[in-house]
């Protein structure tokens, strides 16, 4: 033995132990460094869902307890009366023919939780479909045809440009110009989007995925879809003169659900080999093959305060068995991304929603 | 000489070594990248289960065949330290996973394993549970991580500067 008492001060000192006492140290700090720069320390360029929130909250201003996005809503129950059409494509237990209860969320897009209602905001139904084995599907579609960005980067710094300048209160349209400039896929996707005419209100407006999921059916074998909620009520466009009430669309949802049940088909539309499923602003050939799975029924509105839905994250990769998420870069976005919204306004208190429907009568 | 460990408690250690640094990567790559989230979650929820189990299966192991003794020349003090951060490291191996779970449970989301299967709640859906839950795992798992880094250092030192025989234990008959 080089010392009699291996733990004693004088071997520790030894400059041989020193030496090794150091290598020790530095493989430490080394594992630390390399735990550090995987938590993306060392890469600010890295957009991680703290930015992505960050950056609506500096657009949108700070709105404690709400969802960053699509702040403004109510909440809604109802329930999915399958047909079966769907199970030859999927083994998700929502296709087998039978009932499964949803609940779900009307809204805004957009971060102000009390902005008025108007023609320019999009219109989103969420939806969460409840399996009797325990199994969720959660879906958030919107009323425009394709998503006017890519991916998360180009999501990330088209926000900026929806920053109001303080001098004018509006924001600068110099900003979107450029935005566009650089990202013609948006562009092209806005076309598009401005082409189609929005509806009257909520429930004759027709909602679609925009990412692409895959479908696997009982063979293993997957079909790429985007799905759509397209309404019963008969389309009506938009009136020529906006209502003055700020709630006005919530109000007229509110009014007809308590007429009846406000429904939707299920449009499962199947991607053949070629159509983009990475790539959210480009919409598929129209001559795609679209199978209805069933009928949506919304019987009634909560408003979020006592309503389901609030405490729910609409994560739109919170799928079933025999549903999966595509190649779309956005999906995993916005599943981080609704993530750390739902974290930081679970934490936070709930002041009341902007639209409290008056339930029963 | 101090006695090793039995062959169990030795594959034990160096499967959940393994495992528990991947987790640690995993989880904070997760949360900082949009990009590699939904990818990275699929991993990181099953294989949080699974060191739970292990876990499990590795505290019943240590009561039915205890570890060797540290040897007697070791300072009491020493001592202490390591039997506490074993213990501390005992506590956050349970404490993490199950806080997941429970987090999970009390955001309102389905806990998807593999398949079709699925855990089930733990605890209720609840807003102010989450919320406490959700930064306890980010500070767990941290404390966890430097707990790591203190016995992979008390490990190397025994093994290179005390040559006391506490390493040799865990890596040889």
């Amino acid at each position: 033995m080089p010392s009699p008492n291996p733990y004693s001060f004088s071997n520790l000192t030894r400059p041989a132990s020193l030496a090794r006492l150091g290598g020790i140290g530095a493989m430490v700090l080394a594992l630390a460094a390399a735990f550090a720069g995987t938590a993306g320390w060392f890469s600010p360029s890295r957009l991680g869902p703290d930015a992505m929130i960050d950056r609506f909250e500096d657009v949108n201003g700070e709105h404690p307890g709400f969802r960053r996005n699509h702040a403004k809503g109510v909440c809604l129950t109802g329930s999915f009366e399958s047909n079966g059409n769907a199970a030859r494509l999927s083994t998700a237990p929502v296709f087998a023919p039978g009932r499964t209860p949803v609940i779900g969320r009307f809204a805004l897009a957009g971060g102000m939780p009390m902005m008025a209602d108007g023609p320019a905001a999009v219109r989103s139904l969420a939806l969460e479909f409840q399996m009797a084995d325990g199994q969720q599907w959660r879906t958030g579609m919107n009323d425009i045809p394709v998503f006017p960005m890519k991916d998360p980067q180009a999501f990330y710094e088209q926000l900026a440009t929806g920053k109001r300048d303080p001098k004018t209160g509006k924001p600068d349209p110099a900003a979107m110009q450029a935005f566009l400039l650089a990202h013609p896929e948006t562009a092209k996707a806005l076309d598009l989007i401005k082409a189609q005419p929005f509806s009257s209100g909520f429930a004759n407006a027709t909602y679609n995925s925009l990412n692409a999921f895959l479908l696997v059916d009982s063979a293993g074998e997957k079909h790429p879809v985007r799905w759509s909620m397209v309404a019963v009520d008969a389309f009506a466009p938009e009136p020529a003169d906006k209502p003055a009430d700020k709630n006005y669309l919530f109000d007229a949802l509110a009014a007809r659900v308590k007429q009846g049940p406000v429904q939707w088909h299920l449009m499962l539309t199947l991607g053949q080999s070629g159509d983009p499923t990475s790539d959210s602003t480009l919409p598929w050939p129209a001559d795609r093959e679209k199978v209805d799975a069933g009928l949506l029924s919304v019987a009634a509105l909560q408003g979020e305060d006592g309503g389901a839905c609030r405490d729910v994250n609409f994560d739109p990769l919170v799928l079933p068995w025999g549903i999966v998420g595509s190649d779309d870069p956005l999906l995993s976005a916005r599943s981080g991304a609704y993530s750390e919204s739902f974290t930081r306004r679970e934490g936070e208190a709930k002041p009341p929603s902007a639209v409290q429907p008056r339930t029963g009568g | 000489m101090t006695p090793t460990f039995p062959l169990l408690s030795r594959l034990l250690h160096w499967t959940m070594a393994v495992l528990i640094l991947a987790m640690l990567f995993v989880g904070v790559a997760m949360v900082s990248s949009l990009a590699d989230y939904s990818r990275l979650v699929v991993i990181h929820r099953p294989l949080g289960i699974l060191l739970l189990v292990l876990v499990a299966i590795r505290l019943i192991n240590r009561l039915l065949s205890p570890p060797p003794p540290l040897p007697s020349a070791m300072p009491t003090l020493l001592k202490v330290v390591a039997h506490a951060s074993h213990w501390l490291l005992y506590g956050l191996m349970f404490a993490l996973p199950l806080v997941g779970w429970g987090m999970l449970s009390a955001g309102g989301y389905p806990i998807p394993l593999i398949g079709s299967f699925h855990l089930p709640p733990i605890l209720p859906h609840d807003k102010a549970l989450y919320a406490i839950l959700r930064p306890a795992h980010t500070i767990l798992a941290y404390l966890l991580f430097l707990t790591f880094l203190a016995h992979l250092g008390a490990a190397l030192t025994h093994a290179l500067v005390f040559k006391d025989g506490v390493f040799r234990s865990m890596v040889k008959r």
